[in-house]
């Protein structure tokens, strides 16, 4: 027997508070299996004991919404008998260590996550942050990552469809990769993970167990520091060879009706499995753990328990119908275990070589779990404006070349090249646009998809920032003419017990709870990853949406490529030049003072659906929302596809503010001639601002009678990841 | 009319060329799964692309011995059409019935993108539907789509006409600009000497729906229809 010392307790990340109510609890000292399992489930990752005041007040319903958070992904209705299944989880920690398999493993939770409730996966996104580009280890991080999460999804046959990258410093020694999956199950052939059936058989179907991962979940909740090298051992080694056949697998057993519930081993493996899936029946759970497949030798209770093996799922199956799964899962060449059975007794038993290593009430590790109201403290920054001798009298051409060529606003293809966007053949609306647009296969219905985050608003201002992460992902699924319908969300921030990293996440959920109020776009799902430091820096808070919507007829939807000369080009929404916090002022001009824009949520609302009307009539099949970078930004985004450019005049004192400013609730969009009576009528009927500045033209962006070719800044904007990737570190 | 869809453990584009074979022709598509020994009375075999056995040890190798390849082997040799796209191009080689082989990209990196590919034989019954040098645009999503053969291999190839498809620009430009993933001459598809057997790396049936603005592939569909009429 291993005696449970102060130090060991430490190690496993449990305060002496919490320590003392576990022996109260059990009213004796727990086993090391015990307090392994303690540690797990208490853990940031698990029991959300930091973030779970907070989160427990986001919107989590609207008409749509069959099942919200607490599955292992939420649930919306898509009509036609479909519901839409999706989640976004993050693998920061383990992909700063070992980024190809931190991410590859990213990519393979989420994907079971979706999968594990009845849903085929039809679309990957993923949301990736690294350090600045003169890091050492940014090159390391962003080839091994971009790999990792190709290698998992190309092999996996699930296209990746979008997703962001950003390069700033406050993620140097603490990158974020953020995964996100969409599926698509009958409406009425969803599954769950609340166990039933006193006596039920408890099976174990996958890979087998090693020693990979054990305790990556407490790793993931504690800071980073010049150590952490030394938990590459605790970084899980993913095979999406084996998860495919776990896919198809599940999906051949799941037409059947032999499930009565299943969730997959994700953090905490075994454990949380375990103790979630009975926790939620009211039931107790009994384990034998001589009957889990193996793949190392001798192996103890704690190992097993532990283990953050991937590619593995545990159902709960009525002793009479193991035989019919077997048969499928043995097809797979997968292991198929009875490894235990559901009890009457509320406790979580494990018994190993004859002997009980774990007896524990589960209550004690659901119910008992901590749970803190920590101390913030919201700061904003100053309200101070960029001085007029700051502001270079630069050319807009020259600003313009300067951006479209700069790491945080180039084109992303050499990221979403690496990976497969149109296996499965529904990838209607490629990556690279606002939104991506996947088609409900065998049906003229899609989903729309994206993911945005904007982490210098949120630094500067966390609540402006939690309502515009928000607005900005509704913004882009209106872009395309689609409804937004619901978000799960990835919360990265850093350590919650500091009262300014706490006033960060309260004032970020915040903006968020009246951004998904006032917009009907609920949270679904989610994830929270804290401890994001390094050596006692955090990074920028950064709270990832993930937007689904719904195109009601493939035949109608909008793009962002200009298409045709002699367009009017329309800005809708109110263009003020707000500088501070946009990326010209805080990488162009180095001024990170100031707030971000303001985001108006009824502003945000009527441009929006006017826009969506806009689209839905047909009067418009060209837009695109302005965000990083501005206007001329979102406008030269929107030539390069087909080297249809614009020729706009601007009359305005500040013409680099207008033209580089990030006010919010805005949209470019292009307009036919014979249809731009129309749009002038129904926007001016709903009230909505709007300014003509000019037109398309063929080849050359003309602002104010001075042009430059489009191909000359396609060049610049197509060549910066390879120019970085080529040169020497 | 039937096709056999050989489905191995890593197959993922069995369902989407099902789809299109359905979509496109009278033939009805089945699936065939690699552990049988033999082919059921069939039209057409289909080897679809994916990452059988996770392509571990080398793309295509493993299945290349499963038990379903002996009778396809047979069958492909006795003249029954035989089309491998991607992972099936290199099932293909690795089992012999094509030549040469199938290396990493020379960008050492998947790379999925529409490329365009010049049809440079028409009168495979693959090709048939094509205009001799059309210029059309498929996907390509690979990782090891980089075609090399010794030069003695090379010349029996061009000797016997066997390239169908090579790598170009939409003015139908050969050269290595245009070349995606430094295949050998810009080979993206031969067939075997005998013309039966197919294998390409660009997935015409990713380019077989106007809703995605690729229809390219349609083509090769109705040349297969047309050719077994």
């Amino acid at each position: 027997m291993i005696k449970i010392t102060k130090e060991i307790v430490e190690e496993h990340g449990i305060n002496s508070e919490e320590y003392d109510f576990i022996l109260k609890s059990l009213r004796r000292e727990p086993t090391i299996t015990e307090l392994g399992i303690f540690s797990a489930m208490w853990s940031e990752h698990c029991s959300y004991k930091s973030s779970k005041y907070w989160l427990s007040q986001l919107p989590t319903k609207n008409e749509f919404v069959i099942q919200g958070p607490g599955e292992n992904a939420g649930v919306i209705d898509i009509g036609d008998g479909y519901a839409a299944v999706f989640k976004m989880e993050s693998h920061n920690h383990p992909s700063f260590i070992e980024p190809y398999q931190g991410a590859a493993t990213g990519v393979g939770g989420i994907l079971r996550d979706v999968f594990t409730m009845g849903a085929r996966p039809v679309a990957l996104l993923n949301s990736i942050r690294f350090g600045e580009t003169s890091h050492e280890k940014t090159k390391h991080l962003l080839t091994g990552v971009v790999s990792g999460i190709g290698g998992y999804g190309n092999c996996m046959g699930i296209p990746t469809v979008g997703g962001e990258v950003e390069f700033n410093s406050s993620y140097n020694d603490n990158i974020l990769v953020n995964a996100m999956c969409v599926g698509i199950a009958k409406k009425n052939k969803i599954f769950y993970s609340k166990a039933s059936g006193i006596g039920n058989s408890v099976v174990y179907v996958g890979s087998k167990t090693g020693r990979d991962g054990i305790h990556g979940a407490t790793m993931a909740s504690a800071e980073f520091d010049e150590n952490s090298e030394e938990k590459r051992p605790t970084v899980q080694v993913g095979d999406p060879f084996s998860e495919k056949l776990l896919l198809e697998a599940c999906m051949e057993l799941m037409k059947m009706d032999v499930i009565v519930a299943i969730q997959d081993m994700g953090a905490a493996g075994l454990t949380s499995s375990a103790v979630e899936m009975a926790g939620k029946g009211n039931l107790g759970i009994e384990l034998d753990l001589d009957k889990v497949p193996c793949r190392e030798e001798k192996m103890s209770a704690y190992e097993i328990m532990l283990s953050e093996s991937q590619e593995r799922m545990l159902m709960i199956l009525e002793p009479d119908k193991e035989n019919i799964a077997k048969e499928i899962f043995e097809k797979w060449e997968l292991d198929f275990s009875v490894i235990g059975k559901l009890t009457d007794t509320n406790r979580l038993i494990i018994n190993h070589q004859k002997e009980t290593k774990a007896d524990i009430i589960l209550d004690i590790l659901e119910k008992g779990a901590p749970s803190y109201k920590r101390p913030y403290e919201i700061n904003i920054f100053d309200d101070e404006d960029i001085k007029e001798d700051i502001l270079i009298n630069e050319s807009p051409i020259s600003i313009l070349k300067k951006m479209i060529s700069s790491p945080n606003l180039c084109s992303r293809k050499w990221v979403w090249e690496q990976y497969d966007h149109m296996v499965m053949t529904d990838t209607v609306l490629l990556p690279g646009g606002d939104s991506a647009i996947i088609r409900v296969h065998g049906t003229n219905k899609g989903l729309s998809v994206t993911s945005d985050s904007t982490p210098r608003y949120c630094a500067s201002d966390p609540y402006e920032g939690g309502k515009q992460a928000v607005a900005e992902a509704w913004r882009n699924l209106i872009s395309v003419g689609s409804l937004p319908i619901a978000i799960t969300d990835c919360m990265n921030f850093g350590n919650p017990e500091k009262k300014e990293i706490m006033g960060q996440f309260a004032g970020v959920i915040k903006g968020m709870i009246e951004a998904c109020n006032t917009l009907n776009f609920p949270v679904v799902s989610g994830n929270v990853s804290l401890y994001n430091e390094t050596n006692g820096k955090g990074i920028n808070p950064t709270p990832v949406i993930g937007g689904v919507g719904v195109v009601e007829n493939l035949d109608i939807f909008s793009d962002q490529n200009l298409k045709r000369k002699d367009d009017f080009i329309l800005i809708i929404g109110k263009t003020t030049g707000h500088l501070t916090q946009s990326i010209y002022a805080n990488e162009l001009l180095n001024y990170k003072n100031g707030l971000p824009p303001k985001v108006n949520l009824e502003e945000e609302l009527k441009n929006g659906l006017a826009l969506k009307e806009l689209i839905n009539k047909r009067f418009i099949d060209t837009s695109h929302d302005i965000s990083d970078g501005g206007l001329l930004i979102a406008l030269t985004e929107m030539s390069m596809k087909n080297l249809i450019g614009f020729n706009i005049n601007i009359e305005k004192d500040n013409l680099n503010s207008y033209l580089f400013g990030e006010d919010q609730a805005r949209y470019a969009v292009a307009v036919e001639k014979h249809k731009i009576e129309d749009v002038r009528l129904l926007l001016n009927k709903k009230n909505v601002f709007f300014e003509e500045i000019g037109q398309t033209c063929k080849n050359k962006i003309i602002i104010n009678n001075k042009k430059i070719n489009i191909l000359e800044l396609k060049e610049i904007y197509e060549s910066w990841f390879n120019n970085y990737l080529s040169k020497a570190s | 009319m039937k096709a056999s869809i050989i489905v191995f453990p890593g197959s993922n584009c069995d369902r989407d060329i099902a789809v299109s074979i359905k979509k496109l022709t009278d033939i009805e598509p089945i699936m065939v799964w690699h552990k049988e020994t033999s082919i059921p009375d069939s039209d057409l075999i289909v080897i679809p692309g994916g990452f059988t056995f996770g392509d571990y040890l080398r793309c295509g190798s493993i299945a290349a011995n499963s038990p379903i390849m002996n009778d396809v082997i047979k069958k492909a040799t006795d003249g029954l059409p035989t089309l491998g796209i991607c992972n099936g191009f290199q099932i293909l080689t690795e089992s012999g019935l094509l030549p040469g082989t199938l290396i990493k990209n020379d960008c050492l990196s998947f790379l999925c993108k529409t490329v365009s590919i010049k049809v440079e034989n028409n009168e495979t019954n693959f090709s048939k539907k094509y205009k001799q040098n059309e210029v059309i645009n498929i996907p390509i999503a690979h990782n090891e789509g980089n075609f090399f053969a010794n030069e003695d291999t090379l010349k029996k190839i061009k000797d016997s006409n066997q390239i169908t498809f090579k790598y170009c620009n939409q003015n139908g430009e050969v050269n290595n600009e245009t070349n995606p993933n430094g295949s050998i001459e810009n080979i993206a598809g031969i067939t075997n000497e005998q013309g039966n057997v197919l294998g390409m790396m660009p997935h015409p049936e990713r380019a077989t729906c106007e809703i995605t603005k690729l229809t390219d592939g349609e083509n090769l569909f109705k040349s297969i229809s047309e050719f077994l009429l």
